[in-house]
C-alpha cells in the first residue's frame, strides 16, 4: 500500500493557484518536497502570476476613457437614434412634400426659404453624424490641411475649419455631402466634456447677398445659418444652448469675415 | 443597480485583461469598446441573476476572436498604420517588458486562459464556461502557457544576446 498521494499536473496548476483544499493543499506539498524540480516549477508559476498582476494591475487604476464609458451607457446615443430615425422619417415625408432634391414650383423661392432649407439638412447632417463614436468623420483633424484642400475642391469655394479653441470646442475632422446643389462641406467640433457642434457649409451660385444670422430649432438640434456672400453657413448642436451656440456662430462669422 | 451601471463599473477590469491580451493600450481600448458595444446589442440574451462579469467576458472573447480573424485579412492595412504599440514601454523594468513581450508570443486561446486564471482569478470552471471550452482542456492550456511563459522567461537572456548577434 502506497501512503503517497497521485498528484497529477491540474493538481499543480491549482496549487499553483492556491485553490487546493487545505488536506490536498498538503498533500501536494508533502509529494512537492521530494521532488525539488518540480517544486521549482511550480514556485516559478506562482511567480509568473505576481509578475502579471504587477504589470497589469496599474490599468485597474487609469482614468476610464469617456468613449468607453459612454459605451457602457448608451441611454443617450439610444436616444439620439431615436431622433435620427425621427429626422429620417420627416426628411422622407419632407421630401415627398416638396420634392427633396428637385426642384419644385411649389416651394416658396427666395433667399428666407432656401436657408431654411439649408437649416433643415445641416440639422439633419448634424443629427446623422455627431452621434457617431468611430467614425464621426472622414478626414481627421490631424490632416487639417488636406482635409481643408479637398473641401474646397468639391465645394468649389475657398472654406476652412475655424478655431473655435475660445469657446472650449476643438476640431474634430470634417466630411463631404451631397447638397441641394452640389457637395457640402461639414466640420466637426467638439468640447473636452463630448459636446458636439458641426458646421455645414455650401457654394452660394449668386455670391452677392447676405443674411442676417437666423434661428432654427429642428427636433433637438438647433441651427445658426446664415449666407455670407460666396457662401452658406449652418451651425447645429443638439449639445449646446441657443446662447452658447449663438457665441460660437458669432465667433465663426468674425473668422470667416476677416 | 441596473446593467449601465454594473458595466461601467466593470470597464477597468475588461481594460486590464485587454491590455494583456492585445498589448498596445489602442487596440485594447478598441477591444473594450466593441465589447461595450456588443454587450449593449446583445444584452437580451444575458440572463438577469447571473454573473455579468462572466458574461461580458464571453463577449468579450467572441469579439476578440472576430477581431483576430478580420486583421488576419488586412494584415497589409495594419502595417502601413503608425506604431501605436505600448507593449514595449508598458513596465518600466526589464522583467515586465520581457514578460509582455512573451505573452505576446503565446498561442492566443492559451493567452486568454492564463490572463482569466491570474488577473481575473476567475475559477476554473468559470474560465471554461466564460470561453466554451471543458475545463480539462482550461487544465491543459493553462499548463501549456506557463511552462512556455517559464521556459521563455528562463531563456531570455541568452535569447536577447543572440537577437542583438544577429
Amino acid at each position: 500500500m502506497s501512503t503517497e498521494p497521485t498528484v497529477t499536473e491540474a493538481d499543480l496548476q491549482a496549487y499553483a493557484d492556491a485553490r487546493l483544499g487545505a488536506e490536498r493543499s498538503a498533500e501536494v506539498e508533502s509529494w512537492l518536497a521530494a521532488r525539488p524540480e518540480e517544486a521549482e516549477r511550480v514556485t516559478a508559476y506562482r511567480r509568473l502570476g505576481e509578475a502579471l498582476r504587477a504589470a497589469y494591475d496599474p490599468v485597474l487604476a487609469e482614468p476610464v476613457p469617456q468613449q468607453l464609458e459612454a459605451a457602457a451607457t448608451p441611454r443617450p446615443s439610444a436616444r439620439r437614434i431615436a431622433s435620427i430615425a425621427g429626422w429620417i422619417a420627416l426628411g422622407a415625408l419632407l421630401g415627398a412634400l416638396s420634392g427633396w432634391e428637385a426642384h419644385d414650383w411649389r416651394r416658396p423661392a427666395g433667399p428666407l426659404a432656401e436657408g431654411a432649407a439649408m437649416a433643415r439638412r445641416a440639422a439633419i447632417a448634424h443629427a446623422t453624424y455627431s452621434p457617431e463614436v468611430r467614425h464621426p468623420v472622414e478626414v481627421g483633424a490631424d490632416q487639417e490641411e488636406h482635409l481643408v484642400a479637398w473641401l474646397s475642391k468639391r465645394v468649389g469655394t475657398k472654406v476652412r475649419a475655424p478655431k473655435l479653441d475660445e469657446a472650449g470646442m476643438t476640431l474634430v475632422g470634417g466630411r463631404l455631402l451631397p447638397g441641394e446643389s452640389g457637395p457640402v462641406a461639414l466640420f466637426m467640433y467638439q468640447s473636452a466634456a463630448g459636446r458636439r457642434l458641426t458646421l455645414y457649409i455650401r457654394a452660394e451660385a449668386n455670391g452677392q447677398r447676405e443674411t442676417a444670422f437666423r434661428y432654427a430649432r429642428e427636433n433637438n438640434v438647433s441651427v445658426f445659418y446664415w449666407i455670407d456672400r460666396d457662401c452658406g453657413y449652418a451651425i447645429s448642436s443638439a449639445d449646446l444652448s441657443k446662447d452658447e451656440l449663438l457665441r460660437i456662430a458669432t465667433l465663426v462669422y468674425k473668422q470667416f469675415e476677416s | 443597480m441596473n446593467e449601465a451601471e454594473r458595466l461601467v463599473e466593470l470597464i477597468p477590469r475588461l481594460r486590464r485583461y485587454a491590455r494583456a491580451l492585445v498589448g498596445d493600450r489602442a487596440s485594447a481600448d478598441d477591444l473594450v469598446q466593441d465589447t461595450l458595444e456588443r454587450a449593449w446589442a446583445k444584452l437580451h440574451l444575458y440572463r438577469r441573476g447571473t454573473d455579468l462579469r462572466a458574461w461580458l467576458f464571453t463577449v468579450m472573447h467572441n469579439v476578440h476572436v472576430n477581431k483576430v480573424r478580420a486583421t488576419r485579412v488586412t494584415d497589409t492595412l495594419d502595417d502601413e498604420l503608425p506604431e501605436l504599440a505600448q507593449r514595449a514601454s508598458q513596465g518600466d523594468t526589464l522583467l515586465l517588458r520581457d514578460l509582455d513581450r512573451a505573452i505576446a508570443r503565446l498561442p492566443s486561446e492559451q493567452r486568454a486562459v492564463l490572463l482569466l486564471v491570474t488577473l481575473e482569478e476567475m475559477s476554473y470552471e468559470e474560465v471554461a464556461r466564460a470561453l466554451g471550452i471543458p475545463t480539462g482542456t482550461v487544465m491543459s492550456r493553462l499548463s501549456r502557457a506557463r511552462e512556455k511563459l517559464r521556459t521563455m522567461m528562463l531563456g531570455q537572456g541568452a535569447a536577447a544576446k543572440l537577437k542583438v548577434v544577429r
